[in-house]
C-alpha cells in the first residue's frame, strides 16, 4: 500500500525565482548545486538505499520531514521505483510537536504528518530531510518515530550535510558535504514548493 | 496569535484560521496511535480554574493540557478558600505564585477571565464567563463545520434558541462572520438580547422559513439556571416553534448537519431521534474539542517567553 505523494506546503504558490535584486545580496550568495546537480546526487542515494536495503524482506518506507524533506523523499521514491521497479512506501512526519527549542522561537506552523497504511512496525524506515545541521530535527524525528511504533532499522538521508552537529548523530546517506560557518545558511530550493531547483549558500555577513 | 483568548472577537480571520489549521494538523499527528501523547509542553503547568460547575469543558482542557505533556491543576471554587471568602484578585496572586504558564479560566461573571488577565504573568484562557463568551466552543463549532461542509465561508449558519443567555451563540456569531458564514439567530423575542441590531447576524421570528435549505443548525440549550423569570410561556409551546424534530430536520440541505454544544434537554431542544439521527455531529464535537483545546495550548504556550 502506498500513500500517494503529496507534498506539505506544495499547495502555496511559489516565490519567484530568485528575489535578490541587491547586488551585494547576489555576491554574498553562492549556487552549491544546481538543479542537474540536485538530480545527479537523488539518483547516487537511490541507487545507495537499494544496494543497503537489497536484503531486507520487504521494502523501505521512506518518511519525509516536512517541508523539503518531504518533496526529496517523493522524489527519491520515483527514482527508486525506476530503478528497481517496486514502488516503495512514502510518508511525511511533521515533528515540529516534539522539538526541544519551542519556548525559545515564535510558534511554528505544524505541517502534515502521514503514516503508511501498514504502519512502521518492524519495518526498515529511511527518514529524509533537506538540510542536516544540528543534529536537533533528527532527534526529535527519532523520538515522534517512537510513538507510531518500533522499526527494526532506522536510517537518515539528507541532500546536503552542513556539520555542526550539536547531538551525536550522522546520516546513513549524503548527498553533499558542505563545510560552512555556524552563522551561515544553506538553502536547498525544490520545484515543488519554490519554483526552481538549486542549494545555495548564504555567508554570514 | 494574541496573547490571551478571552474573545472570539480578538480572533482576525488569519489568526482563526491559523488556529483551524493547527488543530487539523494535530489531529493528524495523533490519528491512529497506541500512544496518544505529545511532549511538546513538558515542564509547563495549566490550570483549571472553575468557578462555576462544568463537566466537559473541565474534562476537555484536562485532557488537552495532559496529551500535551503539561502539569494540570485542577481547581474549583467549591470547597477552596473562594468559599472562605477569597478574592479572585487574591487566587490570582496565588496562580502566580505558583507559577501557573496557562489559567483556564471558567467563571459566572462576565469578564472574570479579562479582569484576570491584567493580574497573571500566564496566558488565559477564557472557558466560559457568565452569558458574554466561550471563545473554545465556538472554534471547535467552526473546526466542525469546516470538517463536514469543506468550509466556513459563505455557509449559511442558523442558531437556534436561547440567545440571550448563551456565550456560545455570542463567541460563535462573532466567529463565523468573521470566516465569512452567513449566520441567522432564530429565538423568542424574549431571548434575544439589546443591541442585537448590531450584530453582523440576521433574525428571524419563524423557525421553519429559516431552516429552508442552510447549511447547518446549531441548536443551544435552554439556561433555566439562569431564568429569574418565565421567559416563554410553557415548555411545549417552545417544543412546538423552536424545537427540531424529524420534520424540521428534513428542511435544511441535504448536506446539512446538525449541532449542539451540550448538555442537550432532549424532546425540548431536539428530538432524540434528530439528535442521534444522520448529519447529527454532536458527539463529534466534544472529541473535536479536546483537538481544538491542543491546539490553542500549544499556540498559547510554544510561543517566545
Amino acid at each position: 500500500m502506498t500513500v500517494p505523494p503529496r507534498i506539505a506546503g506544495a499547495d502555496r504558490s511559489p516565490p519567484p525565482a530568485n528575489t535578490a535584486t541587491d547586488p551585494a545580496e547576489i555576491s554574498a550568495q553562492r549556487l552549491l548545486l544546481t538543479p542537474s546537480e540536485i538530480a545527479r546526487v537523488v539518483d547516487r542515494i537511490a541507487h545507495q538505499i537499494l544496494e543497503r536495503t537489497a536484503d531486507s524482506s520487504s521494502p523501505p518506507i521512506l518518511l519525509g520531514i516536512p517541508t523539503r524533506g518531504s518533496v526529496l523523499a517523493v522524489r527519491l521514491a520515483q527514482r527508486l521505483e525506476v530503478f528497481s521497479g517496486a514502488p516503495p512506501i512514502c510518508g511525511s512526519l511533521d515533528i515540529t510537536l516534539y522539538r526541544d527549542d519551542l519556548r525559545h522561537k515564535a510558534p511554528r506552523a505544524l505541517e502534515e504528518t502521514s503514516m503508511p497504511v501498514g504502519g512502521i512496525e518492524a519495518a526498515t524506515v529511511i527518514l529524509v530531510d533537506d538540510v542536516l545541521f544540528s543534529g536537533r530535527t533528527v532527534r526529535a524525528a527519532l523520538d515522534a518515530l517512537r510513538e507510531y511504533g518500533r522499526p527494526s532499522v532506522v536510517q537518515l538521508a539528507v541532500l546536503v550535510d552542513r556539520g555542526h552537529r550539536q547531538l551525536p548523530i550522522r546520516a546513513d546517506y549524503v548527498g553533499k558535504n558542505i563545510p560552512t560557518a555556524a552563522g551561515d545558511s544553506v538553502d536547498v530550493r525544490f520545484t515543488e514548493t519554490d519554483g526552481y531547483d538549486a542549494v545555495e549558500l548564504k555567508r554570514a555577513p | 496569535m494574541p496573547r490571551h483568548l478571552l474573545s472570539a472577537g480578538d480572533l482576525t480571520r488569519e489568526s482563526a484560521l491559523h488556529i483551524l489549521d493547527t488543530t487539523e494538523r494535530i489531529g493528524q499527528a495523533i490519528a491512529g496511535r497506541e500512544v496518544r501523547k505529545l511532549p511538546t509542553l513538558r515542564g509547563r503547568t495549566v490550570v483549571n480554574l472553575f468557578y462555576e460547575d462544568s463537566t466537559r469543558t473541565r474534562l476537555s482542557f484536562e485532557a488537552a493540557a495532559k496529551r500535551l505533556s503539561a502539569d494540570v491543576i485542577n481547581f474549583s471554587a467549591k470547597g477552596s478558600s473562594v468559599s472562605k471568602g477569597e478574592s479572585l484578585k487574591d487566587t490570582a496572586w496565588t496562580l502566580q505564585a505558583i507559577g501557573a504558564d496557562a489559567i483556564v479560566c471558567r467563571h459566572s461573571s462576565s469578564g472574570a477571565p479579562h479582569q484576570l488577565s491584567g493580574w497573571v504573568d500566564g496566558h488565559v484562557i477564557n472557558a466560559g464567563d457568565g452569558t458574554h463568551e466561550h471563545p473554545t466552543q465556538a472554534l471547535i463549532d467552526a473546526f466542525t463545520v469546516r470538517k463536514h461542509l469543506g468550509d466556513v465561508e459563505g455557509k449559511r449558519i442558523v442558531i437556534v434558541g436561547d440567545v440571550i443567555h448563551s456565550r456560545v451563540a455570542r463567541s460563535n456569531v462573532l466567529l463565523l462572520s468573521t470566516l465569512g458564514a452567513q449566520v441567522t439567530l432564530v429565538a423568542p423575542p424574549t431571548l434575544l438580547p439589546k443591541g442585537i441590531e448590531s450584530w453582523p447576524v440576521t433574525v428571524d421570528y419563524d423557525f421553519d422559513r429559516a431552516l429552508a435549505g442552510v447549511d447547518a443548525v446549531m441548536m443551544l440549550r435552554v439556561q433555566r439556571e439562569r431564568m429569574g423569570d418565565a421567559f416563554f410561556p410553557t415548555t411545549r409551546e417552545y417544543s412546538r416553534q423552536y424545537g427540531l424534530d424529524d420534520r424540521r430536520r428534513a428542511l435544511i440541505a441535504n448536506h446539512g448537519i446538525v449541532m449542539h454544544p451540550g448538555p442537550m434537554v432532549r424532546g425540548m431542544e431536539i428530538s432524540p431521534s434528530v439528535a442521534d439521527g444522520p448529519g447529527s455531529v454532536i458527539v463529534e464535537q466534544v472529541a473535536n474539542g479536546v483537538i481544538v483545546r491542543m491546539a490553542v495550548l500549544y499556540l498559547l504556550l510554544s510561543a517566545r517567553t
